[in-house]
């Protein structure tokens, strides 16, 4: 049974220009590695979120491709360094094909 | 169907072990799966790169000397680099040689992050090497590898 | 630094004498007469700034006896050097006479005798007078009093009031910082709500939540005394979730963090601090590495590791100081700071002895209103021992080793295993045991005593897996603690060899027979980290047995051979 992904993101809302920001992001997800077997020794199939992008205004600085040594509700921070006021997308993407999505404004002074 | 938290090798067996194993440790342990080594990863790295020559440097690999958890230990990874459009860290590729499969995580940075700098969290089977490869702009490699022990601990002071 | 290698001169001068007449060690009058409060707290005081620095108090309100450890090896490079010295080596290292209270504070060495002499030590109320006295003498505003921790468990009374007896009675002795270990075993939520609080600050630089990765605790704290910016940067047990139930702060992570301690000690300096003090309870040579690794600290407190030395240690410019366990000692550091640096300082490790210190009037009724609800049961005689009972020692204590065979006779099992906690007091021949001594070598909230099934092979991974926690050369992989204590097996241990193959020799002690891996045992044991493990508490079981045997003694234990040391 697997519970619907929420991703959550913490990014600063303002950022002086070039200033570097840190951003966290947190998705819930059980990241089933394919390595396990249930109780009658049959395997659980994988099913992980196999791919992490931050884009902003539509152009990508940053991807992350998770393999199933990620744990589960994957966590992923890193940097970006604030040129113009703006918005980020971040996006999930699941082995079946479901994308998960989260947006967030930044204002540069 | 098992809850997500009971995932693991070998890492939450022997983590409830302990000291003074736990009635209901035992239980837990988990079948012995075929797990990873360096040549799996020497193998991961050829496919990506060939045979190319690494240097070691400009890579801080930051994760913990014990692990608390074997189902989630982060890993933090930055690589020393201006971020220009002319000398910058393209990608960063993390391997764990003794989990069932090596690859961790791979990373593509770019000018607009301005630190190729990332953390994540990792599940790890038994104690291991984290291995880290970084590939420039210029197509110079570095790589830089930490272990992490996977332990039932002591008993505290 | 007139008397940094001694306690107070009077009583080390009269021990030389002793020695030198051979007359052994002092009669407990004539060292009555020797140990004064006056003599023991004289310090020269030195500069503007005075640390004052307690450490695993565990939880002890009372005065009691505390035998140190005579076998503390150290690994790798920490071999020989303090605090892996013990008795005669500690003593000539530190030039302290045989017999002398310095000696019997401080070692094992005669410790029977010596305790007849110079009696208990520590008691909060007699720390609170120690305390008060430097703060009289310096004035409040020179004055910064800092615990490392492990101070609201290792005892009944915290264990039933979650740690509140020591928070309201430590409270009064006015700290102006802690740090936490042992504290995390009551669970996040008590922890939480406990330190938000406390009338002064629960640091911890390098406790995060497991979610976002920030901080749980304030990191940092900045105080001026004496005209002097002081920054006091936190620094939790670092393998609390290794070394305790992890399921009970589960939200939360741990870890050494040094880069992170590194910005802040540079942070503080931006913010102008002129002296930088690291509260930690990593333990003494994680500490020792990390002084190495982490720029610009100048003074880090220790604890953890129960080690007590009187001198500091110093590593590059940061002096490191390890005041003890158990109330027994408190630390005074008085510091010239002059543009941003330490330009003198002068250290003193002053023993409470209970009979020479007199208590706090304050500190004593609030001990006596906090025991009071429990008075019947901790005075509870179960038993008499007619050996000394203590914990301390890398390989066995002989408290645990009647830990262990209450749980081989009352649990009906081939082995025991006891965890190696550092913390408990010692008994002397002759003294009952009531519940109150029982419960100091007992009180957690992970008490439950399993038994269970456990095959040859598993023993020898646990023993494994242990002893690299203790013996593992690179610090920052040991946790602290000594090796879980092994009833009903006898092995061999080379220290020297790396993990997995330290073990060697396990035998059936009953008969004589090596351990099969393959067979299963019996196994009882207590302080699993697990989560429901099923079995009655500990001091229940060994109350049990004491109740049964009446008359403890215990002989000597040698079945553990120590190669590699």
């Amino acid at each position: 049974m697997s519970v619907q992904s929420k991703p959550r993101v913490r990014v600063p809302a303002t950022a002086k220009k070039d200033e570097l920001i840190e951003i966290k992001t947190l998705i819930s997800h059980e990241m089933e590695s394919g390595q396990r077997k249930d109780s009658a020794g049959k395997p659980i199939p994988r099913k992980i979120i196999n791919k992490f992008t931050a884009a902003f205004d539509g152009k990508v600085f940053f991807e992350a491709d998770w393999h199933p040594a990620i744990s589960v509700n994957p966590y992923q921070s890193f940097f970006y360094k604030a040129q113009k006021s703006g918005s980020f997308a971040f996006k999930w993407k699941d082995d079946d094909g479901t994308e998960y999505a989260a947006e967030s404004k930044l204002a540069v002074s | 169907m098992p809850s997500p938290t009971q995932q693991s090798g070998e890492g939450l067996s022997r983590r409830h072990a302990l000291c003074a194993a736990g009635a209901g440790a035992l239980a837990m342990l988990m079948p012995r799966v075929v797990l990873a080594d360096e040549a799996a990863v020497a193998e991961a790295l050829k496919k990506l790169y060939g045979g190319k020559a690494m240097a070691e440097g400009r890579i801080k690999l930051d994760v913990p000397p014990i692990a608390e958890n074997g189902l989630v230990v982060p890993i933090g990874v930055e690589v020393d680099s201006p971020m220009t459009e002319a000398d910058h860290v393209k990608a960063v590729h993390v391997f764990a040689d003794g989990n069932p499969l090596p690859g961790v995580v791979t990373y593509r940075f770019t000018p607009d992050c301005g630190k190729a700098s990332a953390t994540t969290r990792m599940r790890l089977a038994q104690s291991q090497n984290i291995v880290c490869v970084a590939e420039m702009s210029n197509g110079a490699l570095f790589t830089a590898k930490a272990p992490v022990k996977v332990t039932i601990g002591g008993c505290g002071g | 630094m007139l008397h940094r290698r001694h306690f107070f001169q009077a009583a080390t001068a009269a021990a030389a004498i002793a020695a030198a007449a051979g007359l052994g060690p002092l009669k407990r009058v004539a060292a009555q007469q020797r140990l004064t409060q006056k003599d023991i707290l004289a310090f020269p005081s030195l500069g503007t700034v005075t640390l004052l620095h307690v450490c695993d108090i565990h939880a002890q309100l009372m005065p009691l006896y505390f035998r140190e450890p005579e076998v503390n090896l150290g690994p790798g490079e920490a071999k020989g050097k303090p605090p892996h010295l013990t008795d005669a080596a500690f003593r000539d290292y530190y030039r302290i006479g045989r017999g002398t209270a310095e000696a019997y504070a401080l070692t094992s060495e005669d410790f029977a005798a010596l305790a007849k002499n110079y009696g208990r030590m520590g008691g909060l109320d007699r720390i609170a007078t120690v305390v008060k006295s430097a703060r009289a003498e310096r004035g409040d505003e020179r004055v910064l009093f800092l615990d490392s921790g492990d101070t609201w468990q290792g005892s009944w009374t915290s264990l039933k009031t979650q740690g509140q007896d020591m928070i309201d009675t430590m409270a009064l002795l006015k700290p102006d910082a802690m740090v936490g270990h042992w504290e995390f075993t009551y669970g996040a939520e008590r922890v939480e709500q406990a330190a938000k609080a406390l009338p002064f600050a629960f640091l911890a630089q390098n406790v995060r939540d497991a979610e976002w990765n920030e901080t749980v605790f304030p990191a940092r704290k900045m105080f001026e005394r004496g005209g002097v910016k002081i920054a006091v940067i936190g620094q939790a047990f670092p393998y609390t979730p290794v070394a305790n139930p992890r399921w009970m702060i589960e939200r939360w992570e741990f870890g050494i963090r040094d880069e992170e301690l590194q910005k802040h000690v540079d942070a503080a300096r931006a913010e102008g601090a002129q002296l930088v003090v690291v509260l930690s309870h990593n333990g003494f040579d994680v500490d020792r590495k990390m002084a190495g690794r982490v720029r610009g600290i100048d003074v880090l407190l220790t604890g953890h590791t129960h080690d007590a030395l009187p001198d500091v240690v110093k590593v590059g410019s940061t002096l490191l100081v390890a005041s003890g366990s158990h109330g027994k000692f408190v630390s005074r550091l008085d510091i010239d700071v002059a543009g941003g640096k330490v330009k003198d300082y002068r250290y003193r490790l002053i023993p409470v002895f209970a009979d020479a210190i007199a208590p706090d009037a304050e500190v004593a009724a609030a001990v006596k209103k906090a025991r009071a609800p429990f008075e019947r049961e901790l005075g509870r005689e179960i038993a008499r021992t007619e050996s000394t009972l203590y914990r301390r020692g890398n390989f066995n204590g002989t408290f645990d080793d009647l830990i262990c065979q209450a749980m081989l006779a009352e649990r009906d099992a081939e082995v025991a295993l006891s965890p190696g906690f550092r913390w408990g007091g010692s008994l002397l021949a002759g003294d009952p045991i009531t519940f109150e001594a029982l419960t100091n070598a007992t009180a957690i909230t992970y008490p439950n005593c399993y038994r269970t099934t456990m095959s040859g092979a598993q023993l020898k991974d646990i023993l494994e897996d242990v002893a690299d926690n203790i013996f593992n050369p690179d610090p920052y992989y040991q946790g602290g603690g000594d090796m879980v204590r092994i009833g009903g097996i006898g092995f061999a241990i080379d220290i020297a060899r790396p993990m997995g193959s330290r073990i060697s020799d396990m035998t059936v002690l009953k008969t004589g027979k090596p351990v099969d891996p393959a067979r299963g045992y019996a196994v009882s044991g207590w302080a699993s980290v697990g989560e429901n493990v099923e079995g009655p508490p500990i001091w229940e079981v060994v109350e049990k047995h004491l109740a049964r045997i009446k008359t403890v003694r215990i002989e000597p234990n040698t079945a553990v051979k120590v190669k590699g040391a």
